[in-house]
């Protein structure tokens, strides 16, 4: 019979040894850098150009997202359907996503299908004409989203407090309007994409089950095109916060939850804090044993959940706290959310605990390693942070080594109250 | 081809061995035949409420999440209309502890006046989250009322009202327990780097002792066949108008499942479907649409819904979709447009076998449908469907007289 009363032993996750596969690394003749990673059992794969074409580098808002989005909407010899349905037809997703520093195109593909596909994917960055048809449509639709989303107390809280930190005018702060999406011209995407797509920086990543000959495949695809030929010219933008830090905002009358969130700037990756403040932060409010999903949630039941997270910036980040709750118990809760502030401040983090949450960490990283998609984001983030190639074990070994009291020092750096914003909005 | 082992302890527990080596991770999934289904229609909102409980402790265990966190785990649970899944995934070498965990939770909970008090609340705040403060959060509350009468698909997951879950009592709780969540009515599956003797003798050691529990059989009232169609006018306070329109069709393991899959393919299934490029590229009268089902065990709904470009009208937005629904029924789709979304699906179904979780997960799924090996089946069936079939399957389902209709109007 069991013993039910005993936990059964275990091996402790921070004794495991975790191994990130490496990459292969090769340049295309005109100077593309290629990162590839050959792994897994089905045959699919995942390419991912990367142009540093984010809305850091606009000159007005929105046209980088823009641009991004109707780079799929028409060339000169195809319209939007015509693109849309060769893709579909070979069972394959085309996606684009725009970030702040890059943008991305992306083909989830049966790996069969990459001889039919690549060429068309090259169509898109070399010939897209950004029709004004496609554009209005886009504008129309993207407005009437946005004046459904504005009735989310979630949607709007999270653009204040971005602007809160970073001011409206970063690339961190900024965020979409009516008026931004009326002033969207089609010689404006054109401009974009001549300079950021077709004369811009490229980086392409690869992963899954690669077919021989990839190399030449992607040479003959995207070995010759007029990309990464100068330096891009730096830009910088300078981060105007608020100064006043607390905000109560009524969006909707008749809302019954608040959407609460806390934020305090944080320095990037590089900084020696973030991997520690990474531990602190998953014990804070990282994941669901978190001290603010305990007491919030499963102690007060104020809300459906509490996270905090430090963002993923490049440049310049922020630790945030986020959740919605009951109206009435809002300030309840940022109360609440203070006091566990507080009390990391004040006391040493038992050992017990800290062990548990290192072991969730490395426990779940070793999860997150599965398959090679999932090995490529950990490579791609590392790489676009242009963080040391050590950088993964190196955290990984900070993970297993934090002590209870540098958790406690970091605390009290950055865990007070008056260095953050505040706001909730009903 | 995903391998599988299965056996079944004394009890009634249905156990699934996937064993993978490529990673050193192990999947322990624990599917219950339960769903909000089977839910009393004066105590909806019963099977998810009761999932936040298997949280709150079990009868020798104070805390599920501490013990599997510190043993490098995650977790998480939902609850559908049809069934209630929980999983976890954690180093293969510390899987005794899911074990553990999963078992005495079967065995018994604790059945904590506190945690039933702070689950009601954390549940309230979760309706109020995703359904009632959230612009359109009501529909699906709606559209079930409109479109089913007597079967409980009437009602969402998380209960036809708040009152269902404030008065829930540790009385009801207990009764729902002991009904549903014995090993007879359960299904164990095991995933990653485990074998499968090892996994039987984990099995037999921490489940093969609970008591087995009376196989519940489910005898739900049936729907009768709908034979006029149903609308409904909702006037809120969102800011563009929306159009749902739905159709009752086939239960999961009808043979014509895949044709009404496909169908949802043709209509809406990307940037080349029939329904955008229509209506939203060409009359640019919708700003978005989609089509989509559940996959539901019973008899359940596909649905087309969208909102509409400001200045267009209800009246005008449904003609269009019936013109583009009359399309496919009176014109068999041509070999290329058919070809496109099974090549679709194929790559859906495999990405989607790329995960352990998502394997361990659609085991369960086929073993509660009662064949394991659909896992390996399914593509083959989608593949088989032929032109006529889809055809015959648009006659059959988008029938004025099968349809359920809600006008949204917002305030504007």
């Amino acid at each position: 019979m069991a013993n039910r009363q005993v936990a059964p032993e275990i091996k402790d996750a921070i004794n495991y040894t975790l191994e990130l596969k490496p990459y292969q690394k090769y340049s295309l003749q005109n100077g593309i850098v290629v990162y590839a990673i050959d792994a897994g059992a089905e045959e699919v794969v995942q390419i991912e150009l990367v142009f540093k074409a984010g809305n850091w580098f606009e000159q007005q808002n929105l046209v980088a997202s823009a641009t991004n989005h109707l780079l799929k909407n028409g060339t000169s010899t195809k319209d939007a359907f015509q693109i849309n349905e060769h893709f579909e037809y070979y069972g394959s997703y085309l996606n684009r996503n725009c970030y702040n520093e890059t943008a991305v195109l992306s083909l989830h593909s049966l790996t069969k299908h990459l001889y039919e596909l690549l060429p068309v994917v090259r169509e898109l960055i070399t010939d897209s004409t950004m029709p004004e048809n496609e554009l209005d449509i886009y504008r129309q639709n993207m407005k009437q989203k946005l004046e459904v989303n504005l009735k989310k107390c979630d949607f709007v809280s999270n653009r204040l407090i971005d602007e809160y930190l970073f001011g409206v005018q970063h690339p961190y702060g900024k965020y979409s309007s009516a008026q931004a999406y009326d002033a969207l011209q089609p010689e404006l995407l054109k401009q974009f994409f001549h300079q950021y797509y077709l004369n811009g920086h490229c980086t392409i990543f690869i992963a899954g089950k690669l077919p021989a000959g990839i190399e030449k495949l992607l040479n003959d695809n995207f070995g010759n095109l007029p990309v990464n030929k100068e330096q891009l010219s730096q830009r910088s933008h300078p981060v105007e916060a608020a100064v006043e830090k607390k905000y109560r905002i009524m969006n909707d009358p008749e809302g019954i939850q608040g959407a609460i969130r806390i934020a305090a700037p944080f320095p990037n990756r590089h900084h020696p804090h973030f991997t520690k403040a990474q531990v602190l932060n998953t014990l804070f409010g990282g994941y669901f044993g978190s001290r603010l999903m305990s007491n919030i949630r499963e102690e007060k039941g104020y809300t459906y959940g509490i996270h905090s997270y430090l963002q993923n910036h490049v440049q310049q980040c922020a630790w945030m706290i986020s959740t919605e709750a009951g109206k009435e118990v809002c300030e309840a809760t940022i109360a609440e959310i203070y006091h566990e502030m507080q009390v990391l401040r004040e006391q040493p983090v038992p050992e017990e605990e800290l062990l548990l949450v290192k072991n969730y960490l490395i426990g779940t990283l070793l999860g997150d390693l599965d398959g090679p998609f999932q090995i490529m984001g950990r490579w791609k983030n590392i790489i676009l942070n242009e963080l040391p190639e050590d950088y993964f074990y190196s955290s990984v070994s900070e993970i297993k080594t934090v002590s209870s009291r540098e958790l406690q020092e970091l605390a009290n750096e950055y865990l007070h109250p008056e260095k953050f914003y505040e706001l909730v909005v009903v | 081809m995903i391998q599988f082992e299965q056996f079944e302890l004394a009890n009634g527990l249905r156990v699934i061995v996937h064993e993978d080596h490529s990673t050193p991770m192990a999947v322990v999934n624990v599917m219950y035949d339960v769903g909000a289904r089977d839910e009393d229609a004066a105590k909806t909102g019963f099977a998810h409420l009761f999932e936040h409980l298997m949280f709150g402790g079990s009868v020798n265990i104070p805390s599920y999440d501490e013990p599997l966190q510190r043993a490098g785990g995650e977790n998480n649970a939902y609850t559908t209309n049809d069934l209630t899944n929980y999983y976890c995934q954690l180093p293969a070498e510390n899987i005794e502890t899911a074990f553990w965990l999963e078992s005495d939770r079967m065995l018994s909970l604790a059945f904590d006046e506190k945690s039933l008090e702070v689950q009601r609340k954390v549940v309230c705040e979760e309706f109020k989250e995703h359904y009632l403060n959230k612009p359109y959060g009501d529909v699906w509350h709606k559209m079930r009322n409109l479109a089913f009468i007597r079967h409980p698909y009437r009602w969402m997951t998380i209960g036809a009202e708040l009152s269902h879950i404030e008065n829930a009592t540790l009385e009801d709780v207990k009764a729902f327990f002991y009904k549903h969540y014995r090993p007879v009515n359960a299904i164990l599956t095991v995933a990653g780097h485990v074998k499968t003797a090892q996994v039987q003798e984990l099995a037999e050691k921490w489940f093969g002792d609970i008591p087995s529990g009376e196989r519940y059989i489910r005898r739900l009232p049936q729907e009768p066949v709908q034979t006029s169609p149903r609308k409904q006018e909702i006037h809120a306070n969102v800011p563009v108008d929306a159009f749902y329109k739905s159709w009752h069709i086939c239960s999961r393991s009808d043979s014509r499942y895949y044709a009404t899959d496909l169908l949802t393919e043709v209509l809406s299934g990307g940037g080349s479907s029939r329904l955008f490029q229509s209506l939203v590229k060409e009359k640019q009268i919708f700003s978005n649409i989609g089509c989509y089902h559940f996959g539901s065990m019973d008899a359940g709904l596909v649905t087309i819904e969208g909102k509409l470009v400001k200045g267009v009208k209800m009246e005008d937005v449904e003609a269009a979709v019936e013109s583009e629904l009359q399309k496919i029924k009176d014109t068999t789709v041509d070999e290329k447009e058919l070809r496109k979304v099974k090549n679709k699906t194929e790559s859906l179904i495999t990405f989607e076998d790329m995960s352990l979780m998502n394997r361990a997960g659609s085991l369960s799924f086929y073993t509660l449908m009662g064949n394991t090996n659909m896992i390996n089946e399914e593509l083959d069936r989608f593949q088989q469907v032929s032109a006529a079939a889809l055809r015959h399957e648009a006659e059959t389902v988008f029938d004025n007289n099968n349809s359920s209709v809600l006008y949204y109007f917002g305030n504007h």
